[in-house]
């Protein structure tokens, strides 16, 4: 579990990232962390691994509070995936993904033979061990950031808009495996994503973010969909055009009348 | 040239002994430069003034430092151990520059990701950051050695035995030949040890090596500016 108390983020520069904030992500569910830029999700996600001190409050994992652990130990037990994937550019597929197991201590070639297990899971021939990050192709790479995330077995995993840079068709993809590995997984996972139907793909529970780290709305997709809680809501879900739908005979219509589904 | 192969034993001991002078000051340079120029990167006040002052060192005329160093290290003016100083001496503030655009220029989320994976500062530096700053590294590395090589002939002037030699004793005694046959071994020794540090490089950065690999497949005349 990982809980965020009274939580305040002011930037050197006097930005503020986040307010004050209080947030609860249940074990073993998906919490996504939804918002347009300059709402401090990113911030918030950050604050767990200690990329980033709170100005105040406290950030719990387990009822510890990460200030009290160190900093690189606590890194190495918490799995982190990021956008463009930040994958070390001179090491090996296999060997970025074993990146974290060997820092732990792990002897090489064990840490090597669990990452080729782990490229399977995740879906990746274990033929390209030997490649480099850059012959391969951007959801590959995520892929692979998604195995190195998971390379050390953490019980928490924090992924900072990994599907953001790659197209629809295979964001999708990566979205269902995802869901499929989590099933099997159980993880503690903090999502971030500006994107609101990622977040009604994955998310257990979804938190919607306004600007300076405040939270519009939490809940399931379903509680937030069928009743969000203000027309920003409502607004950053679509609901007030796109999503606004009726039934035309066979047809579900949105607002203009173009037809987006049939009902079956 | 019958002049050449009659001093041939004198041009490859005059040519050893400048590679000998110029080798260890270029490691030392390297070694010197890399740490000075990552504590600098660390605020932009502190890259400005170490930048500053190499760029001042460097203005030093060479002579005179081959002369004054020796009063402060307290050795012989024509010991190979002075004329190395001087030579490191300017190396690090050559170095220093290159060595900190490419400590610099390395991907920050790359550097973040290794942050987030649990690298601790010292080890993130030198098995990521460093490494990643090496084809950069590489080709201030070359420029260095080059401007090296030949800025060990000035040490002739004090009497110490380098490719140098030919040039003041051709001079002295008039033969063209042994002026000639200086600056071509002077040349000969910047592309040798330019040749071994690109070797070297191939060695140590092997990713590098794929990656020109493609490159060259892909477009068939890369510019892969090395220097």
């Amino acid at each position: 579990m990982i809980e965020f108390r009274h939580v305040a983020k002011t930037y050197e520069d006097g930005t503020v990232a986040v307010g004050d904030l209080s947030l609860v992500a249940p074990s073993g569910e998906i919490t996504v962390l939804v918002g347009s830029s300059g709402c401090g999700k990113t911030t918030l996600l950050r604050m767990v691994n200690r990329l980033v001190s709170p100005t105040s409050g406290q950030v719990l994992i387990d009822d510890t509070d990460v200030a009290d652990r160190n900093a690189v130990e606590l890194r190495r037990s918490i799995g982190y995936v990021m956008q463009n994937s930040g994958l070390l550019p001179h090491r090996t597929v296999v060997d970025n993904i074993a990146t974290v197991p060997v820092l732990r201590g792990t002897p090489v070639a064990e840490a090597r033979e669990r990452a080729l297990e782990l490229m399977t899971t995740v879906g990746l021939d274990p033929a390209q061990a030997r490649r480099y990050p850059w012959q391969l192709s951007g959801g590959q790479q995520q892929r692979v950031g998604v195995a190195r995330g998971l390379a050390s077995d953490p019980n928490i995993l924090l992924m900072d808009e990994p599907f953001g840079a790659v197209d629809p068709i295979v964001r999708a993809d990566l979205q269902r495996e995802l869901v499929r590995l989590q099933a099997e997984l159980h993880k503690t996972i903090l999502f971030v994503t500006h994107d609101i139907a990622e977040a009604i793909a994955l998310g257990d529970r979804i938190v919607i973010l306004a600007t300076g780290g405040r939270i519009a709305q939490q809940g399931t997709p379903t509680e937030i969909m069928t009743e969000p809680a203000d027309d920003f809501v409502a607004q950053f879900l679509g609901l007030d055009s796109g999503r606004a739908l009726r039934v035309d005979g066979q047809l579900v219509v949105d607002q203009t009348g173009r037809p987006v589904g049939r009902l079956t | 040239m019958t002049w050449v192969l009659d001093n041939l034993s004198t041009i490859l001991g005059a040519g050893w002994a400048h590679l000998w002078l110029a080798l260890p000051a270029i490691v030392i340079s390297f070694l010197v430069a890399v740490p000075i120029a990552y504590l600098a990167n660390r605020y932009r006040w502190s890259r400005f003034t170490v930048l500053l002052a190499a760029a001042l060192l460097y203005a030093i005329p060479s002579l005179p430092l081959f002369i004054v160093l020796p009063l402060v290290l307290g050795t012989p003016v024509r010991s190979t151990t002075n004329v190395i100083a001087a030579l490191g001496l300017y190396g690090v503030a050559l170095m220093v520059r290159y060595a900190a655009d490419a400590l610099d220029a390395v991907e920050p989320d790359t550097l973040l990701a290794a942050t987030a994976m649990g690298y601790g500062a010292t080890r993130r530096f030198l098995s990521v950051q460093l490494p990643l700053a090496g084809p950069a590294l590489l080709a201030g590395v070359r420029v260095l050695s080059v401007s090296t090589v030949s800025l060990v002939p000035v040490s002739a002037l004090l009497g110490v035995n380098s490719l140098g030699l030919l040039l003041t004793d051709g001079f002295q005694r008039g033969i063209v030949a042994e002026v000639l046959a200086g600056i071509v071994a002077t040349v000969v020794v910047a592309l040798a040890v330019d040749l071994g540090l690109v070797a070297l490089g191939r060695l140590v950065l092997p990713w590098e090596r794929a990656r020109t690999a493609r490159s060259s497949r892909k477009a068939p005349a890369p510019v892969e500016v090395a220097a």
